[in-house]
């Protein structure tokens, strides 16, 4: 008997061995919505929506959830990682390139690889990293000195590493965000817009290491759009990215935000719109070729990256079914454009703006203001009406819910800024009305009239705002919707909650402690729905009592 | 900049004013850049929590350099500023400080603002001082130095590491010219119509956090207040007509002498 059981629970062991070692498949990739137990992307899905089939977790029993357990990174850099759930098995970063693989039930460690990256990296905000993504059995992770490296998913031994060509620590490329996987590339942008470089996207065959194609976010002579930099400050043109981008299977095309143009706060040697800077462009995902794209603020010096995640849904618009995308950028607008074309569709503030007098038919800002030597006021301030942090949609509420920060400004100044490589490329740095960067959660004694944080819930389809639900501090939370109606975000002042995706109301609530600077994500291991979020300096993972 | 806390409304609008009367002075010499007074206040923060260990808050404490006067010893320029405090001088106590050059620029701004804002320190008897805060000005009754007093009022014992005497002098004076964020109160009104005040520590979404005035530590949760608002106004009476100019004088004496050490 005793031995026939042992045999019986061999076979258990067995069989999950086996659907732990199934590949992930980009057909796997492009029908995640099929395993909601799982979260093979950054986003949850190509389509970048940040939301989830399950629905274990209602609003009649979410305040039944309670922690199952800690994982503490050793890393005090903020932890912006939302890990990936591949068939029981965890993977997250601790920053900056130390990759672990961990047991989903339990948070037990399986493998960690450790990483130390070139010590002449330079980043403008912090050592980073927001995550990884998984093709086949393979892991791969950018790093923030310029390498992509490929891990074998079950052993954390290190499949290849490659320094991605041109991208030189020591000049302030690197790589913070979590790759994109398209069919048989891994596509990844470098940051460095502080520091003057010329930013790509380079998607490299994820066998072999080979770069397939490149994108220049800032186009060089004969490129299309050059001419919209004077003389040679396209050499220095920025325009970094540092969140994943998204892909639409039927029209082959992915899309990417791209950030500031350099130097940040002071235009003068860049006259012109300085394409693709603060732009989204649509790319053949074979080729890099690029389709289309949408600068949302041209000419920028007010650092308004246009770093988001694309949201993509097929919704109806305007009383016919669209193809669309929505975007909530820094700048504090919201819009949703067409993405088979990149048509303007809407364009409405989500926050306080001052910028601009509004924006025209195209899309375009009118009246924009203009940094001064002695001092320009503006709405939002330096961090935007929204950042990197990722905004979700749920299909079921057809609401998009955006991570705010409300009532900031900040004061612009005009400096004179040369470019030395290696060095900072930004002009004055701003005075902020809130702290810029911040652990926390720190004391907070600001007035609500000097700034606050909100998740907020729009109608795509007519800018109309539905709730929002305040906090007194900034978020630097993305926000999860499930398909059981119900959204989870948190804040810079140490919570995490779940809110009714339909109304805002407060539904549950845990103090976690540290500033939530990650998205959190929902996924199912022995048929029990958990909800993780990096919070501080550790990975807190929730399921019902 | 990452040190400040938040530009008070009060600074906003004055800024504002500022900018549309084009009122702008000049704090440096001709080649030294312009600074707004919104870095101005950006860089004293940052000098408050960073810099006076050694420098002290008049600027005076390393032999040789004197910020309030403008003497410095190795700096010409405010780009050479900028580099000392980012890199430091190797071989001597100024260690690199780690900030970014954008963050330095702002302590650069409230370096040289300092020798606008030097040279009204009357000279007073810190000896008196301390008999005349003890006593006649009641301040222990919402202050503490060292372990006496109350806490309806920031604490005093470092305050000569804190703040300038200039500013000690504006504070005795005129205390409601400037109530930073750290000194704010805070009015509770519960759901019962009890009403709680006292000094503001800290709030989150959820909660509020105060010393009232029995001197009980409060952490109170929202969903059992009707409302709540922070007051801006100092509870503090000016000292103007109470105390005399060399009363005066021999006070700031004394708060410039406290610098956190036993009493």
């Amino acid at each position: 008997m005793k031995s026939r059981r042992a045999l019986a629970v061999l076979a258990t062991v067995v069989v999950s061995g086996i659907v732990a070692s199934a590949q992930v498949t980009f057909d796997r990739l492009l029908r995640s919505a099929s395993e909601p137990d799982n979260w093979l992307s950054y986003s949850g899905g190509t389509m970048s929506q940040r939301y989830s089939p399950l629905t274990q977790v209602t609003p009649a029993n979410v305040k039944n959830l309670e922690l199952k357990w800690i994982y503490q990174v050793q890393s005090l850099e903020k932890f912006e990682a939302t890990p990936l759930v591949v068939d029981g098995v965890m993977y997250t970063v601790s920053a900056p390139n130390d990759v672990i693989a961990l047991d989903a039930a339990s948070g037990r460690v399986f493998w960690t690889y450790s990483y130390a990256p070139s010590p002449l990296a330079r980043l403008c905000c912090g050592r980073v990293n927001r995550g990884v993504a998984i093709a086949g059995h393979t892991i791969f992770m950018g790093t923030i000195d310029g390498h992509l490296i490929a891990l074998d998913a079950k052993s954390g031994g290190l499949v290849w590493n490659i320094a991605v060509g041109g991208a030189r620590a020591e000049t302030g490329y690197g790589f913070t965000m979590a790759p994109l996987v398209i069919k048989d590339k891994v596509i990844v942008g470098s940051v460095g817009g502080e520091f003057g470089v010329r930013g790509f996207l380079s998607a490299i065959d994820a066998k072999t290491g080979k770069e397939a194609w490149r994108f220049n976010t800032v186009p060089g002579p004969g490129e299309k759009g050059h001419d919209t930099w004077a003389g040679d400050s396209w050499k220095q043109g920025g325009g970094p990215l540092w969140v994943t981008g998204s892909y639409d299977p039927e029209l082959n095309l992915t899309y990417w935000g791209i950030g500031n143009p350099g130097p940040d706060w002071n235009g003068d040697r860049r006259a012109g719109d300085n394409l693709y800077t603060e732009s989204v462009v649509a790319l053949d995902a074979d080729t890099g070729a690029l389709k289309w794209h949408f600068q949302f603020t041209p000419h920028d010096e007010f650092d308004y990256d246009s770093v988001q995640v694309p949201v993509l849904a097929d919704i109806t618009f305007g009383g016919r079914p669209r193809k669309v995308m929505m975007w909530a950028n820094r700048n504090g607008y919201m819009y949703v454009l067409d993405r088979t074309s990149g048509e303007f569709l809407l364009g409405k503030p989500f926050v306080k703006t001052n910028w601009t007098s509004g924006l025209d038919a195209k899309g375009r800002p009118m009246n924009v203001k203009q940094v001064m030597p002695e001092g320009t006021l503006i709405y939002p301030g330096n961090q935007g009406g929204t950042n990197w942090y990722s905004p979700s949609f749920s299909p079921r509420t057809g609401l998009f819910y955006i991570p705010s920060w409300m009532d900031t400004y900040s004061t612009y100044i005009k400096r004179p800024v040369d470019y030395v490589e290696g060095q900072r490329f930004t002009g004055a740095l701003p005075v902020m009305s809130v702290r810029m960067l911040q652990p926390g959660p720190l004391v907070n004694r600001r007035l609500p009239e000097e700034g606050y944080g909100a998740i907020q819930a729009f109608d795509p389809k007519t800018g109309e705002r539905k709730w929002a639900f305040n906090m007194s501090d900034m978020t630097e939370s993305g926000v999860l919707s499930t398909a059981s109606d119900l959204v989870f975000a948190g804040g810079r002042d140490g919570y995490f909650f779940a809110l009714d995706a339909k109304t805002g109301s407060l539904l549950w609530k845990a103090s976690v402690g540290g500033a939530v600077s990650a998205g959190p994500m929902t996924y199912a291991v022995g048929g029990k729905q958990h909800v993780a979020v990096s919070a501080g300096n550790a990975l807190l993972v929730y399921g019902l009592r | 900049m990452l040190r400040r806390h938040v530009a008070s409304v009060r600074t906003k609008k004055t800024l504002l004013i500022l900018l549309a009367s084009g009122a702008f002075t000049a704090t440096a010499t001709a080649q030294q850049p312009r600074y707004l007074p919104a870095e101005v206040d950006a860089g004293g923060r940052v000098y408050t929590s960073t810099c006076t260990g050694c420098h002290g808050p008049d600027g005076d404490g390393v032999a040789g350099i004197d910020f309030s006067q403008g003497k410095f010893r190795r700096a010409a320029s405010d780009d050479d500023l900028v580099r000392i405090i980012v890199r430091g001088i190797p071989g001597t106590p100024m260690a690199p400080t780690g900030m970014s050059e954008g963050q330095a620029a702002t302590v650069a701004a409230y370096l040289r603002s300092m020798t606008a804002a030097a040279g009204a320190s009357a000279s007073g008897d810190a000896v008196r001082g301390k008999s005349l805060v003890e006593s006649k000005g009641q301040c222990l009754t919402c202050h503490t130095i060292g372990t006496s007093g109350g806490h309806a009022g920031p604490a005093l014992s470092d305050i000569g590491l804190q703040r300038r005497s200039v500013d000690l002098m504006q504070s005795l004076v005129n205390p409601g010219g400037e109530v930073r964020p750290e000194n704010r109160s805070v009015r509770v009104v519960m759901k019962d119509g009890k009403i709680v005040t006292g000094r503001f520590l800290n709030q989150d979404t959820f909660t509020i956090q105060l010393i009232d005035s029995t001197d009980r530590l409060l952490s109170i949760d929202k969903s059992s207040t009707r409302e709540s608002s922070l007051l801006t106004t100092s509870a503090m009476p000016s000292y103007r007509d109470k105390l005399s100019a060399q009363e005066l004088a021999d006070a700031v004496a004394y708060l410039s002498s406290l610098k956190g050490r036993p009493q």
